[in-house]
């Protein structure tokens, strides 16, 4: 009948919370993920397992020698879903100790370094994925063409585990470029899109995800599906996606319409090297985005311009990654000055003149 | 960011599940004179009342037990006829329990009232003569804020008043005795209005109402003519329209300027149910004895709304309500938003108090904090356009004027930022504490100027009268030197003669 | 390879002496801060703080000697108000385990109305006449302690006040 110590309301609570939110995230991811490990077959469920088992594992060490409880921390989701998401964006045939290095680095120094969940600055996952690419170029940039599960040709059950684990080489025959790719080798060998693009880049296969890719960024579809879901339910909000690829796509339609042999469209920009994956799920880590919505369609745009100057006159194909570790590292000096005006004060905090209607014109005095 | 003057809303809020399916429908029904009354001499913002009665005293219904004391302050009234048993500290309704001087009254049962003049239904009362019938029933505000009435009135001769709100709104979950009171009594709180409208010279006069409770809407509208000066105003249901400001923002579109009052934008707000107890208190002579209140939750057996006697304990409510169908996880004193938990049910039902809710573990959905993933939602769901989540962690900091600096006092406690919050994190209560915490600071300050002061003149007056010591000894020696030179002189004098 | 040696040691020994002659020629005068300091204690000169008075208080704080929680009366806000105007970080957790102000209370039982607490009192916050009772306002005490000491009948403590609605303020919230 007694409350020992006073606690102050509200009494009552949203339903939901950081589990639930996490748990969604995943079953959003769920349609890409499968349709990956459909595509790329054993040694991409290999893969998987090897990276979230080893996030969980070290997301469990780090809280040991912290000396904080496992339970709260590990049922609440989060390590899973980096886990997931570093998996997401490796080469799927990658050998297991890309998994484990990409968990180990995302979870020890993405994360518990700067002091656990929430306090991180870069998302773990990219942070991972960076230092991967950089370490391992070669095992990062190896993209298999798809070879369907239980079709001719795909590896089986065994060969697979020989792939992802003892390091079986892959056959030339079996790997291609990812569009992105290229488009750059065409474009430094003076190739205008049209012929270097020729037979690779079909926009249906695009946006099916029929294509040497990373494990989950193919399926534009599969992914535009999940990150609906997550904004139908307002677990993301919708102004970093908005902002990001629309900043994009306008960048992109912009330069193909100035120079369309040397740029290309907005399809292939937004469809290809994970920007799906990442404007809907990795750009939307609440920890490492704005909190504001100003701040948030700033990041979003700032995510979707860095992507196309990386791409456009950068050294990688692909910049997602570093455009979002660089808006992450932007991202305390945009919650320091994007902030939303306060109640009965204007933007730069002073009280409202009494007479004064509101700032956005509303009621006036009769 | 995107509203406009039709929208009727403000930025942020939250739409918390009502809940009040189970008591809406209920009438208000009178709760049975409990055997014992307990009634705090401070019930409202401001100074204590003065008791006026002593132990053994009988007193009738309506009487005056404790004089408003200061100018903000209200008077008590006995609520019911009986015989004063002591005046002794009792736990007040608050979240502490700690004790407050109270009256505690034996009714005799024939619960008759104290003579009081005929009705009158005079149709212009001037301004002070209603503000005096007003403080004289010892009305305040009844949806919790409980700040004296007359006092508020009276801010009106200072600010020029064009409109009047009738805050009809009840935003909180769980409670429905606005709602009851507006379906069964809108006659009184229409009169009210007039009454009040009158005292104000307001020109237009507005019943907000939120657009979930239509019968409330329908009742009092039907009441009111085509081109009455009073109308009934429908607003989107959300969390917290019942805040004045927030109100105020919805149906006029003006913007209270921080640290300023309704009043300083023409504006000025009073609950529907202060606006029946002023039109008892002017019309009837009535004293405020007794309050509309609903006893919910999903601890409670059978929920209701009821006439409750000032003074009644809470657990004479619940008793009536069938008593607690299990242990409540939470008693609380007002809605699940704001209301303040009690320590226990020995407390007594004071004016503020707008509802018993008993909540069950599930209905609390209380969850160990976690920790923060700034995901913003605070943020969005800050009416006052704060950013909780920054204020808190500097809080947690021990950086209590970094928390100032980012808008701590513009903060009205409503709890949309810890209702969303996916890590449960206790939010207000930071808020809360660091704002106590600030004040302790502040007054500590005074405090130090004042013994600074004190000393100060102590040392001052410590020399003064050490000067004046030595000047009074140089005086007299000063005098004796003189005497004895005068006696030298005679005696030479005389020597010579 | 070997230039550089002699030619960056000259450089960094070169700057070396031209910091040094700047910080000997553009010293700046320390403010005099002991009155300002001074302003800001009590003034009572209690000597809890084993001080003899509130100016050799200042001018220890001055010099650096003295911590800025030595002074129990003036609480965690003169101590809060010291380390800004000295420019350090306080710890104040330490001042934590005894929170807040203690008045002094004059028990009715034991007041004989000698007079002598209120003939020491600082800021006179003792008020009575001879062979009548004493009483004191908490709103002019600093808890100095200076009349306990006088009492003959051991008549006065320190007490923190008595805890009341107004003064009740919401807790920290508990973290697991």
């Amino acid at each position: 009948m007694t409350t020992p110590t006073p606690v102050s309301g509200p009494h009552t609570h949203a339903p939901g919370g950081i589990a639930t939110d996490m748990t969604w995230v995943a079953l959003a991811l769920l349609p890409a993920t499968a349709f990956g490990i459909y595509l790329f077959g054993w040694p991409a469920l290999n893969l998987l397992l090897v990276t979230v088992t080893s996030a969980l594992a070290f997301e469990a060490v780090c809280l040991k020698l912290a000396r904080r409880p496992l339970r709260p921390a590990l049922s609440d989701g989060s390590a899973l879903v980096t886990g997931l998401l570093l998996a997401l964006t490796l080469p799927p045939w990658s050998p297991w100790w890309i998994g484990v290095l990409g968990a180990g680095f995302a979870l020890v120094v993405g994360k518990h370094v700067f002091g656990g969940l929430g306090q991180n600055l870069f998302n773990p996952a990219m942070l991972a994925r960076v230092a991967l690419l950089i370490s391992f170029p070669l095992e990062m940039t190896t993209w298999v063409i798809p070879q369907p599960l239980f079709t001719p040709g795909a590896p089986g059950f065994l060969e697979g585990v020989a792939i992802t684990f003892a390091g079986a080489p892959v056959p030339d025959a079996l790997t291609g470029a990812t569009v992105l790719g290229q488009a750059q080798t065409g474009l430094s060998q003076d190739l205008g899109l049209s012929r270097s693009l020729e037979g690779v880049y079909d926009p249906l296969h695009q946006a099916l995800g029929w294509i040497p890719a990373s494990l989950g960024e193919g399926s534009a579809l599969l992914l535009l599906a999940g990150g609906m879901v997550l904004l139908a339910r307002r677990i993301i909000p919708w102004e970093i996606p908005l902002a990001l690829l629309g900043t994009l796509a306008l960048l992109a339609t912009a330069f193909m319409l100035v120079d369309p042999e040397c740029h290309a469209g907005p399809g292939l920009h937004l469809s290809s090297g994970g920007v799906l994956l990442a404007a809907f799920f990795i750009a939307t880590d609440p920890v490492t985005s704005p909190a504001t919505r100003a701040g948030r369609l700033l990041f979003g745009a700032g995510c979707g311009l860095l992507v196309f100057v990386i791409r456009t006159w950068g050294g990688y194909p692909e910049g997602i990654a570093f455009a979002i570790l660089l808006m992450n590292a932007m991202t305390p000096l945009i919650d320091h000055y994007l902030r939303p005006r306060t109640f009965g004060r204007t933007r730069r905090g002073r009280p409202l003149e009494p007479t004064q209607t509101a700032p956005d014109g509303a009621g006036r005095r009769p | 960011m995107w509203s406009f003057p039709r929208t009727l809303s403000f930025r942020g809020g939250v739409h918390p599940q009502p809940r009040k399916q189970t008591t809406r429908n209920l009438a208000i029904e009178p709760l049975p004179l409990p055997r014992r009354l307990y009634l705090p001499v401070q019930q409202h913002i401001g100074a204590p009342a003065r008791p006026l009665v002593a132990a053994g005293d009988r007193v009738l219904k309506g009487q005056v037990v404790a004089a408003g004391d200061g100018a903000v302050s209200a008077a008590v009234h006995a609520s019911t006829s009986g015989q004063v048993l002591a005046i002794e500290p009792h736990p007040a309704p608050h979240p502490s329990g700690l004790p407050l001087l109270t009256l505690v009254i034996a009714p005799d049962g024939a619960d008759r009232w104290v003579d009081l003049p005929e009705p009158d239904h005079a149709l212009s009362l001037s301004r002070e003569e209603i503000a005096r019938r007003v403080a004289a029933a010892g009305v305040v505000g009844m949806g919790g804020a409980t700040f004296p009435a007359a006092v508020k009135l009276n801010l009106g001769t200072r600010h020029a008043i064009d409109t009047l709100i009738l805050n009809g709104s009840e935003c909180e979950p769980y409670l429905s005795c606005d709602d009851r009171l507006m379906r069964e009594h809108p006659g009184e709180i229409i009169d009210g209005a007039r009454i009040l409208r009158q005292a104000l010279g307001a020109e237009r006069t507005l019943i907000v109402v939120e657009d979930n409770k239509p019968e409330a809407l329908a009742a009092l509208r039907e009441r009111l003519y085509v081109a009455d000066a009073i109308q009934a105003v429908a607003v989107p249901t959300r969390y917290p329209m019942g805040s004045e400001r927030h109100i105020i923002r919805a149906v006029t579109g003006r913007e209270i300027p921080a640290g300023q009052l309704g009043a300083d934008v023409g504006v000025m707000v009073h609950n529907v149910a202060t606006a029946r107890a002023v039109h008892r208190a002017v019309r009837h002579h009535q004293p405020l004895v007794s309050r509309i209140v609903t006893v919910g939750g999903g601890a409670v057996a059978r929920p209701a709304n009821l006439e409750v006697p000032l003074g009644a304990r809470v657990q004479d409510l619940l008793d009536h309500c069938g008593g607690a169908s299990m242990a409540p996880a939470r008693l609380l004193m007002g809605g699940p938003m704001m209301g303040q938990v009690i320590p226990h049910a020995r407390v007594p039902v004071v004016k503020g108090s707008n509802g018993v809710i008993a909540l069950t573990a599930a209905e609390t959905r209380s969850a160990d904090p976690g920790p923060c993933i700034r995901c913003g939602r605070c943020v969005a769901a800050c009416p006052s356009g704060l950013t909780p989540l920054e204020m808190a962690s500097r809080i947690r900091a021990g950086d209590l004027d970094g928390a100032a600096e980012r808008g701590l006092a513009d903060c009205v406690a409503c709890g949309a930022c810890a209702y969303v919050c996916p890590a449960h994190l206790p939010l207000v209560q930071y808020f809360q504490h660091a704002r106590g915490a600030l004040a302790d600071r502040r007054e500590q300050g005074q405090h130090q100027e004042r013994i600074r002061r004190l000393a100060q003149r102590r040392r001052e007056r410590q020399e003064a009268e050490a000067r004046a010591k030595a000047e009074a000894a140089a005086q007299r020696k000063a005098e004796r030197a003189a005497r004895r030179q005068r006696k030298t002189a005679g005696k030479e004098h005389e020597t010579e003669a | 390879m070997y230039a550089a040696i002699p030619v960056l040691t000259l450089l960094g020994l070169a700057l070396g002496y031209a910091l040094g002659m700047a910080g000997r020629y553009l010293k700046v005068e320390e403010d005099p801060i002991t009155g300002e300091i001074e302003a800001l204690l009590p003034g009572t000169n209690c000597g809890q703080c084993g001080l003899p008075g509130c100016v050799a208080a200042a001018q220890a704080l001055a010099r650096g000697e003295a911590p800025v929680t030595l002074c129990p009366p003036g609480g965690r806000e003169l101590a809060r108000q010291l380390a800004e105007k000295l420019n350090v970080q306080a710890d104040l957790s330490a001042m934590e385990a005894d929170a807040g102000p203690v008045f002094a209370h004059i028990d009715p039982e034991r007041c004989n109305g000698c007079t002598r607490c209120f003939k020491v009192c600082p800021t006179d916050a003792i008020v009575g006449a001879s062979r009548q009772m004493h009483a004191v306002f908490p709103e002019a005490c600093n808890g100095c302690g200076q009349c306990v000491a006088v009492c003959p009948l051991q008549g006065i403590t320190l007490k923190p006040p008595a805890p009341s609605l107004q003064g009740w303020r919401w807790p920290l919230p508990e973290t697991h």
